[in-house]
C-alpha cells in the first residue's frame, strides 16, 4: 500500500492544484497574521474558513482524483496487488497531500509569527488536527461516492450535494427542529445532532476550546460540561475517527466487489 | 494453466457470461474470438480478477483466482485501450511498474525494438495512439511470466511494429509460455494462433484448432469459417 | 458681651485658629515597644486633632473606636491584625483621617457586616493609602458625607457570594470621592446604595465575584476613568437617575451570565467614551430610557448591546462596533431608539460621494440574534455556514428584525 500511496502522493504533489491549495493557505495565514498580529484571533478566523473550505476541497479533490486516475487504477488492477491496497493507497495519497498542504500552508506563517512562544499553540494544533480529520473524512466520503457512480457528472453532483447537506442543510434542519420542539429540553438532542455531523462537531469543539462557550448560555454550559473536559475531547476525537474509519472501511469493502 | 468452471457474470440485467467452462493447457497461443459483446473482455477480466464473477470457479496456475491477487504475479496483461495516467513520463511509468512488480525485466531491449527512446521523457498524454500501444507492449513483454493475456494487441500498430509483435509472440511461445489473445483481425489469428476459442452469447461455442474449425464449418479460410458460425446460429 | 470683643482679640483668635492648632496638636507615637503600645490606648489619651504616628509593627487589635477628630498615620505600613474577631476600626467622629495602615483578618459574620474600616454618621473623613487583606467588608461608609476614599488597595479572597463582603461600600453617603483605589477579590468591588453625588475616578476593580461597581437607588453620581476587568459582571447600575459614565474600561467580564455593564431602570444617563472589550455582553439594558451613548467602543464582545424589555428614547451616536459576535440584540419588534453615525465593522456598504458616511443603511440586528432570543438553544449553530447564509438573506430583505432599527448613516471609518 505504501508504494501506491507514494505514487498517488507524488502524482498529486506534482499537480498544480496541490500547490494552489498550499499557497492559498500560506497566503491566508500570512494575511491573517499581518492584518491582526494576534495569534488567537487568527485561529478563530481560520476556524470559520477551515470548517467550510476543508470539507469542500476534500470532497472535490477526492472525486476529481478518483475519476482522473481511472486509467492508473486500471493499470494497477492488473498488477499483483490487493484491491484494498490500491484504493486505500490512492485515498491516503490524496488525503495525505491535502493534509500536508493544510498543515504546512498554515503552519509556516504561524511558526514564523512566534507560535511556539504563544499560548495559542494548543488551539492551533487542535485546529490542524480537526482540519486533518475533516480532510480524511470528506476525501473518504468522496471516494465512496465516486466508487459507487461510474458516471462522472453524477458522482460530482452527489459529492457536492453531500457537502452542501453536511455544511448547510443539516444545520437548517437542526435549527428547524430546535425551533419546533423548543418547549422540550433539547440539550441531549443538540449534543447528539452535533455528534452526527463532522462539520458541526468540529465547529463546536473549536468554539468551546476557544472559550466562546460563555456565549452559549445554558446550552453552552451543557456543551462545555461535555466537550470541555478531557473525556469530552477524547470522545469527540473518537467520533471523528469513527467518521474516518467507517467510510474507509466501506471503501475497502466496495472496492473488493466492484467490476472494472 | 487455466481452469474455468461454470462461470456466470451479469452486469445489471445484462447476462454476459452464462456458464463458461474452459480448460487451457500449458503452452501455446489461444485466440479468443467472438462478435462484439460476446463476453471476450469480461472473460479475460474475470481471469485477471478485475471482474468478480457471480458464480463459478476460476483457477490460474493451480491458484484460486476469485478475490485473490498473488497469482497475478504470474500474468502479464496487455489492456485493450492503452489508458495511462496522462501526466507522467514514459520512463517514470516503466520504472513504477517495475517497482510495483519487483521482477526482473528487459525493458531496454523492447524500447530499442519499438524505437521508443525519443519518447522516454515525454508525458504519456502527449503520445499518439500507436506510440501508447507500443509503450503498452513494452510494459507487458518486459517481464517473464508463464501466462500472457493480450487484449487487442494489434490496435494502432504500424506494419513494422506489427511484424515485431508477431515475432515477440512467437518467441514467447517458444519459451513455453501460454498466451491468450483477443482480436478481430482474422489474418493475425491464422498466423499466430494454435487454438481458437469462440465465444457466443456468453458461452463457449467452439474450442479447437484452426483446422478443426475449418473442417467443422467446411470453409477454406478462418474469416469465412467465423462468419459461417455466426450465420449458422442465427438460422438455428 | 459680644460687642465688647476687641478687633485685636478677633485677629488673634483667627490667627490661632489658622496656625496654632498645628502647633498645639500633639503627636502621639505608638509602637509595639513604646510606652503607648496599642492604638486603642493612644486614642484614649489623645486630644482632639492629635496625630497618632503608628510605627512599623503588628498590632493585634479589633473594635478600635475613633470618637474624636484624629489622624491615624502609619509609618512603613504597620499591621493591624484583627485575628478574625470582628470589626477593626470604627469612626464615629468628623474630621478623622486614616492613612498608611495595613489591616488584615477582619472577622466574617453572617449577622453583622464587619468592616476593616467603618465610618458612621461622620463628615470630612479621609481614608487613604490603606491596604486591606483577608477582609469581609473593606471600607464601609454609613450615612457619612463629604469624605474621601483615596488610593487604597483592597485585596480580598472571596470565594462565595453569601459569605463575602464588598470592597468599598457607601450607604446613604453623599458627596464622597472614591479615587485611585484598587479593589479585587471581593463580592462587589464598590457598592453604592442611596448615595448621591459621588465621584468615582481612576479606580481599578477586578476579579470580584459579583460586580466591579454596583449602584442601587443612587442618583447624580459620576464615574470616570475606571477599569473593570474580569469581574462576575463589570458594573451594575440599577434604579438610579442621572449617572454619568465616562472613559471607563470594561474588559473580560466573561461568563455565562456576565456582562460589562448592566443597566436596569436607569433614566437620563450619559455613557460616553467607554471601552467595552471581550465581554460576554457589552451592555445589557433593561427598562432604561433617555440614555445617550456616544463615542464608546465595543470590541470583540459576544453581544455588544443586548436590549431587553422596554427601552425608549435612547440614542447611540458615534460609537465603534468592532468584531462583536452580535452587535445589537433586541427581544421585541418595536424600536424607539436611534442609531446614527456609528462605525460597524460588519458594514459592507459603500460611500460613493466620499463624505465618510455609507450610502446604504446598516442593520445591526442579525436574524440569528433574533432566533437566539426566541430559542436560546439555537446558539449552538453559532458561526455555522447556514447561519451566515440566512443572516445574509435577512440583510438583503429583512423580514423578522425591526424595520426601523437601522443606522441610516453608518460611518466608513472608525469614530475618533
Amino acid at each position: 500500500m505504501l508504494k501506491i500511496l507514494k505514487y498517488s502522493f507524488y502524482d498529486l504533489m506534482r499537480s498544480r492544484w496541490s500547490y494552489v491549495y498550499f499557497l492559498f493557505y500560506l497566503v491566508l495565514g500570512f494575511v491573517l497574521l499581518f492584518l491582526n498580529n494576534d495569534l488567537s484571533k487568527a485561529v478563530i478566523t481560520l476556524m470559520n474558513i477551515i470548517i467550510v473550505l476543508v470539507p469542500l476541497i476534500g470532497t472535490i479533490f477526492g472525486v476529481m482524483y478518483y475519476y482522473n486516475s481511472k486509467e492508473f487504477t486500471e493499470l494497477l488492477l492488473a498488477q499483483p496487488l490487493k484491491r484494498s491496497t490500491i484504493f486505500l493507497g490512492q485515498y491516503f495519497g490524496v488525503a495525505g497531500s491535502l493534509t500536508l498542504s493544510l498543515v504546512l500552508g498554515l503552519g509556516i506563517p504561524f511558526i514564523l509569527y512566534g507560535l511556539f512562544r504563544s499560548d495559542a499553540i494548543f488551539n492551533f494544533v487542535l485546529l490542524l488536527v480537526i482540519g486533518a480529520f475533516l480532510t480524511l473524512i470528506f476525501t473518504a466520503l468522496a471516494f465512496n461516492i465516486a466508487l459507487s457512480n461510474e458516471n462522472k457528472i453524477k458522482g460530482f453532483g452527489y459529492a457536492v450535494l453531500l457537502w452542501l447537506f453536511l455544511a448547510v442543510i443539516y444545520d437548517g434542519l437542526f435549527l428547524l427542529s430546535l425551533i419546533i420542539f423548543e418547549e422540550y429540553p433539547l440539550d441531549t438532542f443538540s449534543l447528539a445532532a452535533t455528534m452526527f455531523n463532522p462539520i458541526d462537531l468540529s465547529r463546536t469543539l473549536i468554539l468551546l476550546k476557544l472559550d466562546i462557550s460563555a456565549l452559549l448560555g445554558y446550552t453552552g454550559a451543557v456543551f462545555k460540561k461535555f466537550f470541555g473536559t478531557d473525556l469530552g475531547l477524547i470522545v469527540s476525537l473518537a467520533v471523528l475517527l469513527l467518521w474516518t474509519v467507517l467510510p474507509v472501511q466501506r471503501l475497502a469493502f466496495k472496492a473488493k466487489r466492484k467490476d472494472f | 494453466m487455466i481452469h474455468i468452471e461454470n462461470l456466470h457474470k451479469r452486469f445489471g440485467k445484462n447476462q454476459v457470461l452464462s456458464g463458461v467452462d474452459l480448460n487451457i493447457e500449458n503452452g501455446g497461443i489461444y485466440a479468443i474470438l467472438g462478435p462484439n459483446g460476446s463476453g471476450k473482455t469480461t472473460l479475460i477480466k474475470s481471469i485477471l480478477g478485475m471482474v468478480i464473477p457471480n458464480q463459478g470457479n476460476i483457477s490460474v496456475l493451480g491458484q484460486n483466482a476469485v478475490n485473490s491477487w498473488r497469482y497475478r504475479q504470474q500474468i502479464d496483461y496487455l489492456p485493450q485501450i492503452a489508458n495511462f495516467p496522462s501526466n507522467i513520463r514514459v520512463k517514470e511509468l516503466v520504472r513504477m511498474i517495475k517497482d510495483l512488480r519487483q521482477k526482473d525485466s528487459n525493458e531496454k531491449k523492447l524500447i530499442a525494438l519499438f524505437k521508443l527512446e525519443p519518447f522516454l521523457n515525454k508525458k504519456l498524454g502527449t503520445l499518439s495512439g500507436g506510440t501508447k500501444q507500443k509503450v503498452n507492449l513494452v510494459l507487458t513483454f518486459m517481464f517473464d511470466s508463464p501466462l500472457m493475456i493480450l487484449d487487442e494487441p494489434t490496435t494502432g500498430l504500424d506494419p513494422a511494429s506489427l511484424i515485431q509483435l508477431k515475432k515477440l509472440i512467437q518467441e514467447e511461445k517458444a519459451n513455453g509460455k501460454t498466451l491468450l489473445i483477443t482480436t478481430h483481425i482474422m489474418q493475425f489469428v491464422e498466423e499466430v494462433a494454435d487454438e481458437v476459442i469462440y465465444l457466443l452469447e456468453g458461452q463457449i461455442f467452439f474450442k479447437g484448432t484452426i483446422d478443426d474449425l475449418k473442417k467443422k464449418t467446411g470453409q477454406a479460410d478462418v474469416e469465412h469459417a467465423i462468419a459461417a458460425i455466426a450465420t449458422e446460429t442465427r438460422d438455428a | 458681651m459680644r460687642k465688647n470683643i476687641s478687633p485685636a482679640v478677633l485677629i488673634c483668635g483667627l490667627f490661632i485658629w489658622l496656625i496654632c492648632p498645628k502647633n498645639l496638636n500633639a503627636k502621639q507615637i505608638v509602637c509595639p515597644v513604646c510606652e503607648i503600645s496599642s492604638i486603642k490606648q493612644a486614642i484614649e489619651i489623645a486630644a482632639a486633632h492629635d496625630t497618632l504616628l503608628i510605627k512599623k509593627g503588628t498590632y493585634k487589635e479589633f473594635n478600635i473606636l475613633i470618637d474624636k477628630p484624629l489622624t491615624l498615620l502609619g509609618e512603613n505600613y504597620p499591621v493591624i491584625d484583627g485575628e478574625d474577631k470582628g470589626e477593626i476600626i470604627r469612626i464615629e467622629s468628623d474630621n478623622v483621617t486614616v492613612d498608611g495602615l495595613f489591616i488584615i483578618n477582619v472577622g466574617t459574620s453572617y449577622t453583622a457586616d464587619h468592616a476593616a474600616i467603618r465610618v458612621v454618621k461622620s463628615e470630612h473623613f479621609v481614608i487613604q493609602n490603606v491596604v486591606l487583606e483577608k477582609l469581609f467588608f473593606g471600607i464601609y461608609l454609613e450615612k457619612s458625607n463629604n469624605g474621601k476614599v483615596y488610593h487604597n488597595k483592597i485585596i480580598g479572597d472571596a470565594v462565595n457570594e453569601y459569605n463575602s463582603g464588598n470592597g468599598i461600600q457607601l450607604w446613604y453617603s453623599h458627596n464622597v470621592v472614591v479615587d485611585r483605589n484598587i479593589v479585587q477579590g471581593t463580592r462587589d468591588g464598590i457598592y453604592l446604595e442611596f448615595s448621591d453625588n459621588v465621584a468615582i475616578k481612576d479606580n481599578i476593580s477586578s476579579n470580584n465575584l459579583r460586580y466591579g461597581l454596583h449602584f442601587m437607588f443612587s442618583n447624580d453620581d459620576v464615574y470616570t476613568d475606571n477599569v473593570f476587568e474580569n469581574n462576575g459582571a463589570g458594573v451594575a447600575v440599577m434604579f438610579s437617575k442621572r449617572i454619568t459614565m465616562h472613559n471607563n474600561i470594561f474588559r473580560k467580564n466573561w461568563g455565562t451570565a456576565s456582562y460589562g455593564m448592566l443597566l436596569k431602570e436607569i433614566y437620563d444617563a450619559e455613557i460616553t467614551g467607554n471601552t467595552f472589550e471581550e465581554n460576554t455582553i457589552g451592555i445589557n439594558i433593561e427598562g432604561s430610557n433617555r440614555i445617550k451613548y456616544r463615542n464608546n467602543e465595543f470590541a470583540n464582545n459576544g453581544w455588544a448591546i443586548k436590549v431587553r424589555g422596554a427601552c425608549y428614547a435612547n440614542t447611540f451616536e458615534n460609537n465603534n462596533f468592532l468584531y462583536n459576535s452580535f452587535d445589537i440584540s433586541y427581544n421585541s419588534k418595536v424600536n424607539d431608539n436611534v442609531f446614527s453615525q456609528n462605525y460597524w465593522s460588519g458594514y459592507t456598504g459603500y460611500d460613493l460621494n466620499n463624505d465618510g458616511v455609507g450610502d446604504v443603511p446598516y442593520r445591526p440586528v442579525k436574524l440569528f440574534s433574533y432566533i437566539v432570543n426566541r430559542t436560546p438553544e439555537t446558539i449552538v449553530l453559532l458561526r455555522s455556514l447556514f447561519m451566515d447564509i440566512i443572516d445574509f438573506s435577512e440583510k438583503v430583505s429583512p423580514v423578522f428584525t425591526p424595520d426601523n432599527l437601522v443606522d441610516a448613516e453608518p460611518l466608513m471609518k472608525r469614530a475618533e
